[in-house]
C-alpha cells in the first residue's frame, strides 16, 4: 500500500475543499514557502508544519489512506473541515514531490495516523461481530408500524387534495400560487413522509416555468398521485417495486444487498444544497463489473459533507445496494485500498442506447429522473438557444438540460471537444441530458463539469 | 415543448392533449375521456395521466442532431507541461475577493503571478489544455491588462469559442484576425479595399501592421489618401509613423508641417525633431544655437547655483558660464517648425519658446557650440541669470525623445547625490524617463544606487522602469532599505507598493538571501507595536512569492 508512486492531481485535492474560500486560501499555501518539516510515509500520512502569524507553526497531518476520503488533524483554530493548511500540505504533497519527500513520521503525526487506524480497525471488527438491529425488535415494530400510518394518512390527504385541484382545474393552480403547496408539504412533514413533501414543494414552483407549464404540473401531479397509490397499496406490489415506493416516499432503508467487490473509479461528484441540507451526489463505475452506482452523503446546511472522493480516482472497495428495483444508490462498505488516481475510462453508448436505458428504467422506478449514462463520441453543439450532443457517427442528438446552459461546465466541455468527438458522462432523464465529466479522444485526464 | 423533446406517437399525443385540456378546466366541467363524471373522475383523470406521463417518458428518442460546428481550427504548439498546466488551473482559480482591505497575510497574491505566468508560457510557445480556456477567457475579460498576454497563450480555439458565447466577444475584437483576417501585405488589392472601406479601427490596425513589417509601404499607403482624411483621422494616422521613425519619413513629415490642423503639424515636428539629421532638426538647431551660448565674461557665484559636481567653481574668477537669451519673438518661421506661440498660464512666453527650441533641437549641436565639452561638462556648467532649470528640463525632455544615453546619463548625474538625481532632472517622472533611454543593466545600477542613498520613499516610480526579474544589484539594494525600514521601526504597509512590486520581480534565486528575514525581531522600544510581526509575515509572502515563481518558471521549463 505504498502512496509514493501516485500523487493526486490539485484539482482532486482542491475537490475536498468544503467552499470556494477554503480553495483559494489552500491554494495559496500550496507552495513550499511556509512550509517546513514535510514528508509523507508509505502507509499514506502527509504531515509538515506551516508557519501561520503566531510564532509556533501549525501542526498539519493527513493520513490518505483512508477509503473512505482522507482524515485530517491540524492545530489552527480554524473551523473548515478541512481546513486550508490541510488543502495546502495536500497541494504541496501533489505538486512538488521534493517538498514533501518520503520519510518516517515524526511522533506527532505519526501516533495520530496510527491511533485512527487502530480504532478504524476496531469499529470494522465490532460491526461484523454484533448483531445487526436493535437491541428490542419488537419496539422497533411497534415504532415502524406507527410511522407508517401516520405516512398514510399523508398519503389519504394528499390524495383528497390532488382531487380537489384536478375537480377545479389546474388553471386555478396559477393564482393560488406557492402558499397552497407550502401548506400541504408541511402537512406531508408533519405525517413523516418526506418524499412526498419534497415533491409537492416543487409542485409550487411549476406555474413560474414559463410556457408548458400545466402539461408538467400534470405531469408532476400525476406521478405524486401513482406514488400515493403506490404506497396505499403496497401489500399488493411486488416486493421490489415496493420497496421502491417505501424509499422514493422517503422512509428510511438500510443498504442490505449483497457485498460487490470492484475497483471503483469515482466518475463525478456534486453537490447540491437547499437551506437546511447540503447533499453530495458521487456517481462510481466499477471497472469490472461495469456497474454504475451512487453514493449520497449529506452535510448540514452550510458544511460540506465528510466523504469526498475526487474524479478521477480509483478505490477498491465492497458496496451494498439499497433495497428497490431499478436502485442505483449504495453504500461503502469494506475499502480494501485507499483511492488512487486511475486511467479507466467507462466505457460508452450512442445517443439512442441512453434513451433506450431511461425507458427501461422507468419500468422498474417510474419516478425516476434520469440514469446515469456514458456516451461516446459524441459532439456539442448548439441547437437554436439550446445546446445537444450528437452522435459523431449518426444524425441523433440529444438536448442538454435547460439548467446546463448557465453552468461553466458547459464551456469546458465545449472547449475540450472544439468541435470533435469525446466522451461525456451524465444523467439523460426526461429533462434532458446533464453532462458530469468529459474525456477527450485517445489519452488524456478526465474533466469535471460540474 | 421544444422540437428537441422526443417525438411521440400520434395516437398518444391526442389521449395526452385530451388529459391536459380536462385538467387544466377541471373536472366538474369536462369528464375525461373513457370515465363516469362523479366523484371518482379526479382520480381516474390522475390514473389515466401517470400512464401517459411514463408512457411519453419512456418512449423518448434522441433528437435529429443540428448542424454540427465547424471544427476548432488546430493549435501546432506543444501542450503545456502537466505540472505548469496544475499551476495555470490554481492561478486562475485565485480570483480577486471582494474585501480590498485589511492585511494581505503572509500567502502570496496569486492573480498577480497570472501576468507573468502567461509571459513565460508565450514566451516558450505551449498551448494551454483546452478545458481552461473559459477560465482564461473569463480572466481576460475581467483584466484589459491582462487581454493581449491571455489572447496569445489562448490560441485559435479560444477565438473558435469566443463566437460562440457572447460573454466573449472581446475576444474577436481585440485579436487581429479573430473578426476578418487583416490581409498580408503582399495582397495589394484587399489592402487597398480595406484601407479605402474599412471601418477606423480596422484602417487604424492595418497601417500599424504593415508599417511593423514594411515602413516604406505603410507610409505609402497613407500618402494616398492622405489628403482626403478628416483632421483627427490624419493624427491618429501620423501617430502611427511613430514606429520605426527613419530618415526616409522625413519628406512625408516636412510635407505635414504645412497641415491645416495644429495638432498635425504639432506631431509632425516632433517627429521630425526625434530625426536628429532632418531638416527641422537643423534649423531648431540654428534657433536653439543662437540663445545659448559660453560666456567667459561672468563670474561664477561659487555654488551659487546649486551646482556641486562641476568645475570647482569660485576657486577661478572667470570660470565659463552659460549665458541664455531666449527668443523675442515666435516668428512663422518657427511656428511653422511646430513651435507652439501662445504659453500657457503662468508662464513666460519667452521661457516657453526657448524650451521648445532646445527640446526639438538636436543634442549633437551643443558639445560644438559650447566648446567642445562633453554632456556630462555642458550639464555641469553654471547657467546665468536662473535659466539653469528651464534649459535642463529642456535638455532632459530632448535626451527622451531622441533616446540619446549619454545625455540622459549626464542628466540623471550620480544617483547618490544628495538632491537625489543630479543637477538637472527635475521630477522623478523625468528621471524616469530618463533611465528608459539607458540599457537594462545600466538602468538597475543606477536605480540601486539612488535606493542605497535615498531608501525606498522615492523609489517606487523608478523601479517601475527596471527590467524584470531585478538584476542582483538592484534586488539586494531594494531588500536591505527593506530592512532598513523595518529597523526603524515602521509598519511594512507604509512600503506595501514596494513590496508588492518585489514579489512580481525580484529575481527567485535571491529567495534563499531573505531567510534571515523571517524571524519576528524582538522589538525596540521605540519601535511601532507589533510592527516586527506584520514585517515578519510580509517577508514571509515576499519569500513564499519568490518560491512559487521559482517553481511556476522550472514546471514551465518541464523540468
Amino acid at each position: 500500500m505504498t502512496q509514493q508512486g501516485v500523487r493526486w492531481t490539485a484539482d482532486q485535492v482542491l475537490a475536498l475543499a468544503p467552499d470556494a474560500a477554503s480553495r483559494k486560501a489552500g491554494s495559496k499555501l500550496g507552495a513550499a514557502g511556509p512550509w517546513s518539516e514535510a514528508g509523507s510515509s508509505d502507509e499514506g500520512t502527509v504531515w509538515g508544519l506551516c508557519k501561520g502569524s503566531g510564532s509556533k507553526p501549525y501542526q498539519t497531518v493527513v493520513d490518505i489512506a483512508d477509503a473512505a476520503g482522507p482524515a485530517y488533524k491540524c492545530s489552527c483554530p480554524s473551523r473548515k473541515f478541512p481546513c486550508k493548511h490541510a488543502l495546502g500540505l495536500l497541494l504541496l504533497w501533489a505538486a512538488d514531490v521534493a517538498a514533501v519527500p518520503r520519510a518516517q513520521a515524526p511522533e506527532w503525526a505519526g501516533e495520530w495516523a496510527a491511533g485512527r487506524r487502530r480504532r478504524a480497525e476496531k469499529k470494522a471488527g465490532d460491526v461484523s461481530g454484533a448483531p445487526s438491529g436493535s437491541a428490542d425488535p419488537e419496539a422497533a415494530r411497534r415504532r415502524a408500524e406507527r410511522r407508517a400510518e401516520r405516512v398514510t394518512s399523508g398519503a389519504v390527504e394528499l390524495e383528497q387534495r390532488l382531487a380537489d385541484l384536478l375537480r377545479g382545474g389546474l388553471a386555478t393552480a396559477e393564482q393560488s400560487g406557492y402558499g397552497l403547496w407550502e401548506e400541504t408539504a408541511a402537512r406531508m412533514v408533519d405525517a413523516q413522509a418526506q418524499g412526498l413533501a419534497g415533491r409537492v414543494r416543487e409542485l409550487g414552483a411549476i406555474p413560474s416555468t414559463g410556457p408548458g407549464w400545466p402539461v408538467r404540473l400534470l405531469e408532476e401531479c400525476a406521478l405524486l398521485h401513482l406514488l400515493g397509490r403506490g404506497w396505499l397499496r403496497r401489500e399488493r406490489l411486488p416486493d421490489g417495486l415496493a420497496a421502491t415506493v417505501r424509499s422514493r416516499m422517503g422512509l428510511p432503508a438500510s443498504a442490505d444487498g449483497p457485498p460487490l467487490r470492484d475497483r471503483w473509479l469515482v466518475l463525478a461528484q456534486y453537490d447540491t444544497t437547499d437551506p437546511r441540507l447540503t447533499t453530495r451526489r458521487i456517481w462510481l463505475h466499477g471497472a469490472g463489473s461495469h456497474r454504475t452506482v451512487l453514493l449520497l452523503s449529506y452535510g448540514a446546511a452550510g458544511r460540506a459533507p465528510e466523504l469526498a472522493l475526487p474524479v478521477g480516482l480509483a478505490l477498491e472497495a465492497e458496496v451494498s445496494a439499497y433495497p428497490g428495483d431499478g436502485q442505483q444508490r449504495v453504500a461503502l462498505g469494506e475499502q480494501f485500498a485507499p483511492p488512487a488516481p486511475a486511467a479507466i475510462r467507462p466505457p460508452g453508448m450512442t445517443t439512442s442506447q441512453a434513451a433506450a436505458r431511461y425507458g427501461d428504467a422507468l419500468r422498474d422506478d417510474p419516478w425516476l429522473e434520469s440514469v446515469p449514462v456514458t456516451l461516446n463520441r459524441v459532439v456539442p453543439a448548439p441547437d437554436g438557444d439550446s445546446w445537444q450532443l450528437a452522435d459523431a457517427d449518426g444524425d441523433a442528438a440529444l438536448p442538454l438540460t435547460p439548467a446546463t446552459r448557465s453552468r461553466p461546465g458547459l464551456w469546458r466541455l465545449v472547449a475540450l471537444s472544439g468541435g470533435a468527438p469525446v466522451r461525456v458522462f451524465g444523467e439523460y432523464g426526461h429533462q434532458g441530458f446533464t453532462p458530469l465529466t468529459a474525456w477527450p479522444e485517445g489519452t488524456g485526464d478526465a474533466v469535471a463539469l460540474c | 415543448m421544444t422540437r428537441t423533446s422526443a417525438p411521440v406517437d400520434a395516437p398518444g399525443a391526442d389521449v395526452w392533449e385530451g388529459l391536459v385540456t380536462t385538467a387544466l378546466l377541471g373536472t366538474d366541467r369536462r369528464t375525461p375521456p373513457g370515465t363516469a363524471p362523479g366523484p371518482d373522475a379526479p382520480a381516474a383523470l390522475l390514473d389515466a395521466a401517470a400512464v401517459e406521463t411514463v408512457r411519453r417518458r419512456a418512449g423518448r428518442r434522441p433528437a435529429r442532431a443540428a448542424e454540427p460546428l465547424q471544427p476548432a481550427p488546430e493549435d501546432p504548439r506543444p501542450a503545456l507541461p502537466p505540472a505548469a498546466a496544475r499551476r495555470l488551473a490554481m492561478l486562475l482559480a485565485d480570483r480577486p475577493g471582494p474585501s480590498g482591505g485589511g492585511r494581505r497575510g503572509a500567502a502570496p497574491d496569486l492573480t498577480e503571478l497570472l501576468p507573468q505566468w502567461l509571459a513565460l508560457a508565450n514566451a516558450r510557445g505551449f498551448a494551454p489544455p483546452p478545458q481552461v480556456l473559459p477560465a482564461l477567457l473569463d480572466a481576460a475579460r475581467g483584466r484589459t491588462d491582462l487581454r493581449p498576454a491571455a489572447l496569445e497563450f489562448a490560441g485559435p480555439r479560444a477565438l473558435w469559442l469566443a463566437r460562440l458565447n457572447p460573454d466573449w466577444r472581446f475576444a474577436l475584437r481585440a485579436t487581429p484576425g479573430g473578426g476578418a483576417a487583416p490581409p498580408q501585405p503582399q495582397d495589394d488589392e484587399s489592402v487597398q479595399q480595406l484601407w479605402q472601406e474599412g471601418l477606423f479601427a480596422e484602417r487604424v490596425a492595418l497601417l500599424s501592421a504593415l508599417r511593423s513589417r514594411e515602413p516604406a509601404a505603410a507610409r505609402d499607403l497613407l500618402a494616398t489618401t492622405w489628403a482626403t482624411e478628416r483632421a483627427e483621422d490624419r493624427l491618429m494616422f501620423l501617430d502611427s509613423l511613430r514606429a520605426g521613425l527613419s530618415p526616409d519619413d522625413e519628406p512625408f513629415l516636412e510635407q505635414a508641417l504645412a497641415d491645416r490642423s495644429r495638432n498635425v503639424r504639432a506631431t509632425a515636428a516632433e517627429l521630425l525633431s526625434a530625426l536628429p539629421g532632418s531638416a527641422l532638426a537643423a534649423r531648431m538647431a540654428v534657433r536653439a544655437g543662437a540663445c545659448v551660448a559660453i560666456d567667459h565674461t561672468r563670474t561664477a557665484q561659487p555654488g551659487g547655483n546649486g551646482v556641486e559636481n562641476g568645475e570647482p567653481a569660485g576657486t577661478t574668477t572667470n570660470a565659463p558660464t552659460i549665458a541664455v537669451e531666449a527668443p523675442h519673438e515666435c516668428d512663422p518661421g518657427m511656428e511653422r517648425d511646430g513651435v507652439v506661440a501662445k504659453a500657457p498660464a503662468g508662464r513666460g512666453e519667452r521661457s516657453w519658446w526657448l524650451g521648445q527650441l532646445v527640446e526639438a533641437a538636436p543634442l549633437a549641436t551643443w558639445p560644438r557650440r559650447l566648446g567642445g565639452r562633453t554632456p556630462q561638462e555642458i550639464v555641469a556648467l553654471p547657467v546665468a541669470d536662473d535659466w539653469q532649470g528651464e534649459l535642463h528640463a529642456a535638455w532632459c525632455r530632448a535626451a527622451v525623445r531622441q533616446r540619446d544615453a549619454e545625455w540622459s546619463r549626464a542628466l540623471l548625474g550620480e544617483p547618490s547625490a544628495a538632491d537625489a538625481g543630479g543637477p538637472g532632472a527635475v521630477s522623478l517622472a523625468e528621471r524616469a524617463k530618463l533611465l528608459g533611454t539607458l540599457d537594462a543593466a545600466e538602468r538597475a545600477e543606477w536605480v540601486a544606487g539612488f535606493i542605497a542613498a535615498h531608501g525606498l520613499s522615492e523609489a517606487f516610480q523608478l523601479l517601475g522602469v527596471c527590467a524584470v526579474p531585478w538584476a542582483a544589484p538592484l534586488g539586494r539594494a531594494v531588500v536591505d532599505a527593506l530592512n532598513i525600514a523595518r529597523d526603524a521601526g515602521s509598519y511594512p504597509w507604509s512600503f506595501s507598493g514596494v513590496m508588492g512590486l518585489a514579489e512580481r520581480c525580484l529575481d527567485p534565486s535571491e529567495a534563499s538571501r531573505l531567510d534571515a528575514l523571517l524571524a519576528v525581531p524582538d522589538e525596540p522600544e521605540d519601535a511601532s507595536p507589533g510592527a516586527g510581526g506584520y514585517w515578519a509575515e510580509a517577508f514571509q509572502r515576499l519569500v513564499t512569492t519568490l518560491r512559487l515563481r521559482a517553481a511556476m518558471t522550472e514546471e514551465l521549463e518541464g523540468a
